[in-house]
């Protein structure tokens, strides 16, 4: 319970940090937070005016930070200059694509990467030298590479998939997702595949594996009793970290596929220098990704029990 | 006839594309409730020896000779398994790697007498807890629910004795049961173990390096050297008489009561393994009475002893 | 060489390979990688096309030799930058210990909370799309990548008695940093950074997917991949497959050299 209070506080910190940060630097710009507000506009002295109330830019850098701030924790994550709408309700709406998309390929992480290295650790030889080579190639290949090589084959070749688009109903929406899904997970996959591999066989080779040998155990018995709990230590670390990297992943596979999830709304935001919406989509993904960090320092906490006191 | 009975035994590993030789020409026999200790330094092939009893040797491990546990030759697969699970039962010497620090000692202690013996979960747990009292720990409720890393080494050995003796094996291996232990407690966990042993009429074959606490425990003693026998006798005897200059180098480099010695004498030279060693006998270049003709031909062992030169040799035990 | 092994030898000649191709590649290339040959747009693989012409006409093969420079040049600041500052807080940090070391390792995990690619957005944001926006915040991120590992590969060094000695003979610690402790870690820090230089490449033209990094018309791979896949829903995917296979080829080729090199020490 203590450790937990004790990672919580660190998140705080680094979310406190990480907010500034975010909020700072924007006013790094060159020509000051108003050109950044403004971006290739132009404004009559009456916008101009108004976006200083609004912003509050007259206020001292500090005082500013902390009403912005303030704001954010209750769900005010101020208005879009381009969309003119709530930025919180422009996230709200396209946060739902990018958590099934994200949820769907942490599946296919899980069992695929897990199988995989599961097969190689266990039955070794060949099948192990196979998985080393595909994880190898996989590890390689960034995602944007393998999504669109992923639509020529299988949306505009085969045509099973479609291109692009979310889908309506959930059902749809799957499969309209599972090419983004399979996108993001793939190296991910791999990683988690050699990951697996590695601490099988490294507790295959433990002592007290040897002394369930002696004790008679089957080796099915063995392998599920002794080998898989102690390897699932690394295998749910590594599991977490690299949902925490899908967040981060899901920005440019949203766009290839062009699925209107946050990832999108940032790009397009950056692009259209719109300030709010900036901030506000980094601090979430930010705030997922040490969130997921945090959850998975209690798992592994869980799992192994010298760690729990 | 005995209950295990090992003839020419050899054992060789695959290692960079050759043989290497770990065990050579062992005889031994263990009677039922009987004691046996196999003596020698690391590297003499004595823990391989045991692991071959119930097929433990590393994987590829090239094995000869004759393996006979109550008369019939050391199975595999299935039968291996139901050999290892209910009558030839291992101690190891390093309870904290050997334990799997996951799992809690309740669920150690349970796994065997579960799924081997199909006894109730239930009933596993009090036979746990009265298993734990017997090699002295109390408070064994408690203890079941504690997971390995909250219990000091002593203790954990403890357990893994209590986990041997609930298999109610026909024959205990115990691969140096006391040497990862501290001092004081290792005189106490070897009464344990020998006491109960004892009581339940188990035998044992006791590895271990160190000639007195094999002496102390068991019948008979074997001393190993480079894979091979060189001795072996009742312990009473080996320890008053011994014949070999090897057994008498391992009594000598003892540190004793009730002597006072300036400075441990010690065998000079380094122990090797019985890949390294050359055509004549291997403890040769390290011993004190070997002549040129020792380097020239390995000595045969009797039944007693290894050594060409035993019969007019007289050495001194331990006095 | 015969250290690397095969597979670390043949990746190493293929990336000297890529970067010879590239730096040659006005004497290389068969056409202006910018030449519009608006007749032959979209045209597969043909004699005056070898791996045929963009939606524009121009080579792909052509503007494929001149897409390494910007691919690779941006991944190699990042690491420079990133390894430089990286070593010299993971020293000072493992050095000075106590509150200097404390202070540097919240910031470091501060900076590890934050994905790399999403760093690289914010301070693309700021500063605009295009390289120095993309390797100023991919040159952060990689920092802690570096200074972790540095950190504690230094600590264990710090404690070798010959730091001790060299102390003993009245060395300044900067010079014991500079003269021992750096030579000796050369080793962690060349793998480590070989393998962040594996990640960078992807970051970076992921940037440049994104429309955020190099900006047309420059050739770049990530960006062909991109124009490739408008092209490839045209009916023509041959640009998108041979950028995207180059830039796999190149990061398996790095991932594979920075394993061989951490596998030496």
């Amino acid at each position: 319970m203590r450790f937990a209070l004790k990672r919580l506080a660190g998140l705080v910190v680094v979310l406190l940090a990480a907010s500034f940060l975010v909020y700072g630097l924007l006013y790094l710009v060159p020509g000051g937070p108003m050109a950044f507000l403004l971006g290739n506009r132009s404004g009559t002295p009456e916008q101009i005016a108004a976006i200083r109330a609004q912003y509050h830019l007259d206020d001292p850098f500090l005082v500013r930070y902390v009403s912005w701030l303030r704001d954010a924790l209750t769900g005010d994550l101020g208005s879009s200059l381009v969309y003119r709408q709530e930025v919180s309700a422009l996230i709200g709406s396209r946060v739902a694509t990018t958590i099934l998309l994200v949820v769907y390929a942490t599946v296919l992480i899980s069992v695929g990467g897990v199988a995989m290295g599961l097969l190689a650790g266990l039955r070794g030889g060949r099948v192990e030298s196979a998985v080393g080579v595909l994880t190898s190639v996989l590890l390689a290949t960034p995602p944007f590479v393998v999504g669109v090589l992923l639509v020529i084959v299988f949306a505009l070749g085969l045509g099973w998939f479609p291109v692009f688009g979310a889908g309506d109903g959930l059902l749809d929406r799957l499969y309209h997702l599972t090419l983004p899904a399979i996108t993001l997970s793939l190296a991910s996959a791999a990683f988690l595949a050699r990951i697996t591999r590695a601490s099988v066989r490294e507790e295959l080779g433990r002592e007290h594996v040897e002394t369930a040998r002696a004790r008679g155990f089957a080796e099915r018995h063995i392998v599920r009793r002794h080998v898989l709990r102690n390897a699932s230590i690394p295998v749910v670390t590594v599991t977490g970290l690299n949902v925490a990297g899908l967040i981060a992943g899901s920005v440019v596979v949203e766009n290839i596929f062009a699925l209107d999830g946050l990832g999108s709304l940032f790009v397009r935001a950056i692009l259209q220098r719109d300030f709010a919406i900036v901030q506000a989509v980094v601090l979430v993904l930010v705030t997922a990704f040490v969130l997921i960090n945090l959850l998975v320092d209690l798992c592994y906490s869980a799992l192994d029990p010298r760690l729990s006191r | 006839m005995s209950l295990l009975s090992i003839e020419k035994l050899a054992l060789a590993v695959p290692a960079g594309g050759e043989w290497k030789t770990l065990v050579e020409e062992v005889d031994l026999t263990i009677g039922r409730g009987e004691a046996v200790g196999l003596v020698g330094e690391s590297g003499s092939g004595k823990s391989m020896t045991a692991r071959a009893v119930i097929g433990l040797t590393p994987p590829g491990a090239r094995i000869t000779g004759k393996i006979l546990f109550d008369g019939v030759p050391v199975p595999s697969g299935r039968a291996l398994r139901e050999l290892r699970a209910r009558r030839v039962a291992m101690i190891f010497q390093d309870p904290r790697a050997h334990i799997n620090p996951v799992r809690s000692v309740g669920d150690f202690l349970t796994e065997a007498m579960v799924t081997n013996l199909g006894v109730p979960a239930r009933e596993a747990g009090a036979r746990a807890v009265r298993l734990l009292e017997e090699v002295g720990i109390g408070d064994g409720a408690r203890r079941l629910r504690q997971y390995p890393h909250e219990l000091s080494g002593g203790l954990l050995q403890r357990v893994m004795i209590a986990s041997v003796l609930a298999a109610e094996p026909d024959l205990i291996l115990a691969d140096e049961p006391t040497t990862a232990l501290d001092v004081t407690t290792q005189s106490e966990v070897m009464a344990i173990l020998d006491e109960l042993r004892r009581e339940r009429g188990m035998a044992m074959l006791l590895i271990t390096h160190d000639l007195e606490l094999a002496a102390a425990t068991c019948d008979r003693l074997a001393v190993m050297y480079a894979g091979r026998i060189v001795e072996a006798r009742p312990a009473d005897a080996l320890t008053a008489t011994p014949l070999h200059p090897y057994t008498i180098g391992l009594l000598r480099s003892r540190p004793s009561l009730e002597r006072v010695a300036r400075r441990l004498p010690v065998i000079p030279g380094r122990p090797v393994a019985a890949f390294e060693a050359d055509r004549g006998c291997a403890f040769a270049p390290r011993c004190e009475h070997a002549l040129s003709s020792c380097g020239a031909e390995r000595p045969a062992f009797d039944g007693t002893v290894a050594c060409s030169r035993a019969a007019e040799l007289t050495l001194q035990g331990e006095s | 060489m015969t250290r690397l092994g095969g597979l670390g030898t043949a990746s190493a000649v293929l990336l000297a390979a890529v970067a010879a191709t590239t730096l040659l590649a006005p004497l290389l290339a068969p056409y202006d990688p910018d030449f519009p040959d608006l007749m032959n747009a979209l045209s597969g693989s043909t004699a005056a096309h070898p791996l045929g012409a963009d939606a524009l006409g121009r080579d792909v093969l052509s503007r494929l030799m001149y897409g390494a420079r910007t691919t690779l040049i941006g991944p190699l600041l990042i690491i420079c930058v990133s390894t430089v500052a990286g070593t010299a807080l993971a020293i000072t940090a493992a050095w000075a210990g106590g509150r200097v070391d404390a202070v540097i390792s919240r910031l470091l995990d501060i900076l590890f909370a934050v994905p790399g690619i999403v760093f690289a957005l914010v301070t693309v944001a700021v500063l605009g799309p295009g390289i120095p926006g993309v390797v100023t915040g991919l040159a952060v991120a990689y920092t802690p990548y570096v200074a972790r590992v540095v950190r504690s590969a230094a600590l264990r060094e710090r404690s070798l008695p010959y730091v001790a000695a060299a102390w003993v003979q009245g060395r300044s610690a900067f010079a014991i940093c500079t003269r021992h402790l750096l030579p000796n870690l050369r080793p962690i820090i060349v793998a480590q950074s070989v393998s962040a230089l594996g990640f960078a490449v992807i970051d970076v033209a992921a940037v440049s997917f994104l429309g955020l990094g190099v900006q047309p018309p420059t050739a770049d791979w990530g960006l062909m991949v991109k124009s490739g896949l408008d092209s490839a829903q045209r009916g023509q995917p041959l640009e998108a497959i041979a950028a995207g296979v180059m830039i796999a080829l190149v990061v398996a080729a790095v991932n594979m050299l920075g394993d061989r090199l951490g596998r030496r020490r």
